[in-house]
């Protein structure tokens, strides 16, 4: 299995605190990696390492070559950053997931339009292009947010805490239209509610300050301190159970 | 009556002046609608007060003093809410206040004539020179290039910045440049409109093409029509009634805002009624 990137042991702050420390990590092509830790345990700091917005201290990072084109990764923010009532449209805020690889100066072909028609139509959001956020609900802002984030075809595509600002209903859609993305781009998953992390999840890395990778789901019939603090689970119904190993 | 030369220069200059006051005010103004900028917009515009001050004190043209002093505080407050973590509200309120003293203060230090200090609060057509008519012709067509060339790089950066920094390296160049044109835009208004009134030609056009449309660049087109509607027609009855030509413009504008909604809201009751009926 190609290998997307790879990070060796890695270092990152935040001024004087070190916020990751000798991280080792490695993402392959299909990856569905679900990201989890406490919150201010460095997990949004991994996605800004990884997208370039905050430099290593120590360490390096090796991309693939393929990586290293425009538009080859994918970013979903906390919802937190755009102004919802801006007087911009569904169709440009999806298109803005183009601009990597347009530059300052940029027009928008026949072409991009009809990509961004296509993406519309696959996440459902037909008939809203002409839309501004204000005008939909939770769960299709967060689609036209993937939209954004899927448009240019990425290799991998990085979601920051998803599950932040959609109710369950939603949510439901979200994670079965991520295990479709995942056969064309690896996905790595931000998320501090362990609770409620999508089932198609394939391994998981906690990450708090250091970085543990557990490669597949592991059930064991140990304590539930994954991370230094006591968690416990509460499900009703037929939900898939995931416990992770304690930490070596 | 025949119309004198007088009268013909007086017209085409009013005229020319609503068209150049309305493409600037339509563009900078949706910018600072959309991205909630009023506040500084307003902090910005009494800053420059200072300068007009400090013009007269040195003997310098006014508005040069003037729109040095708008950029310097328009970069000031992004650099300090920025880099030096100021709550920016207060910055701005701040500076407001510094600004109209500064300017008090030189103004009343200069010696000899003192200037007609109602003409630079509230605006009179009488004193816009052929100079100040070119300089927003000049910054008419300079901001139709600009959001022209850059527009989606502009309106991406003014909507969802911390994505924006994913892609591109040049998101502050871009908030400095579009703040410090927004600054001169103000700024060379201010003869037409006066410092009290003129963030009303920014603000109230494109809050009147709101009410019908979302889309951004709908929004600066239908902006810059209301805005030539309103400082016309504002422009007209100030001089045959003899009032203060900004007063007149804003007083004009929110009359048109209040028509207009009015009319968009009647249109949509009955447009509910017909599909109740249906």
């Amino acid at each position: 299995m190609a290998y997307l990137f790879e990070m060796y042991s890695l270092s990152a702050s935040y001024g004087p605190n070190l916020v990751l420390q000798d991280v080792n990590f490695k993402v392959n092509e299909n990856d569905f990696i679900g990201v989890i830790g406490p919150n201010g345990g460095g997990k949004t700091t991994l996605l800004r390492v990884i997208l370039g917005l905050l430099k290593p201290v120590t360490g390096k990072m090796v991309f693939n070559g393929d990586l290293l084109n425009g538009n080859s990764i994918g970013y979903l923010p906390q919802m937190s950053t755009g102004d919802i009532n801006y007087p911009v449209t569904v169709t440009d805020i999806i298109l803005s997931g183009l601009m990597i690889r347009k530059g300052i100066i940029s027009r928008m072909s026949a072409s991009d339009k009809k990509k961004a028609d296509t993406v519309i139509d696959e996440l459902g959001l037909s008939g809203m292009s002409e839309s501004t956020l204000n005008e939909l609900s939770g769960g299709q802002m967060q689609r036209v947010f993937l939209g954004r984030a899927i448009i240019g075809d990425p290799k991998l595509l990085l979601l920051d805490e998803p599950g932040n600002f959609v109710d369950t209903t939603f949510e439901n859609d979200f994670y079965e239209k991520l295990k479709d993305l995942n056969s064309r781009m690896a996905i790595l998953m931000v998320s501090h509610d362990v609770g409620t992390i999508s089932a198609h999840i394939k391994s998981f890395a906690c990450v708090n300050r250091s970085l543990h990778y557990h490669p597949s789901h592991e059930i064991t019939n140990e304590d539930l301190q994954a991370y230094g603090c006591p968690i416990q689970v509460i499900a009703h119904g037929i939900i898939p159970h995931t416990v992770l190993k304690i930490h070596k | 009556m025949e119309a004198s030369i007088f009268q013909y220069s007086f017209i085409i200059k009013g005229l020319l002046g609503a068209i150049f006051a309305s493409i600037t005010a339509g563009l900078a103004g949706t910018y600072v609608v959309s991205k909630r900028m009023v506040f500084l917009s307003g902090g910005i515009t009494h800053a420059s007060f200072g300068g007009i001050g400090i013009g007269y004190f040195l003997g310098i043209n006014p508005v040069l003093g003037a729109a040095v002093f708008g950029i310097l505080s328009a970069l000031g407050v992004e650099y300090l809410s920025v880099k030096q973590r100021i709550r920016e509200d207060s910055a701005i309120g701040i500076l407001w206040a510094f600004g109209m003293a500064i300017g008090i203060i030189f103004i009343y230090l200069t010696p000899g004539y003192t200037p007609n200090l109602m003409s630079y609060l509230f605006g009179s057509i009488l004193t816009v020179s052929r100079a100040d008519i070119i300089a927003l012709g000049i910054m008419s067509a300079i901001l139709i290039l600009y959001f022209g060339i850059f527009y989606r790089t502009i309106l991406y950066i003014s909507f969802d910045e911390v994505f924006a920094r994913t892609y591109s390296s040049y998101v502050d160049i871009f908030k400095y440049i579009t703040t410090s044109l927004i600054a001169l835009t103000i700024v060379l208004n201010i003869r037409m409109a006066g410092v009290v009134l003129v963030i009303s030609l920014l603000t109230i056009p494109p809050n009147i093409a709101m009410l019908f449309t979302r889309v951004y660049f709908k929004i600066v087109i239908w902006s810059v029509l209301a805005g030539f509607v309103g400082t016309a027609t504002g422009y007209a009855i100030s001089y045959y009634a003899g009032i203060p030509v900004g007063a007149t413009i804003i007083f004009t504008l929110v009359v048109l805002w209040v028509m207009v909604k009015g009319i968009t809201q009647l249109l949509m009751k009955i447009s509910k009624k017909r599909t109740l009926a249906t």
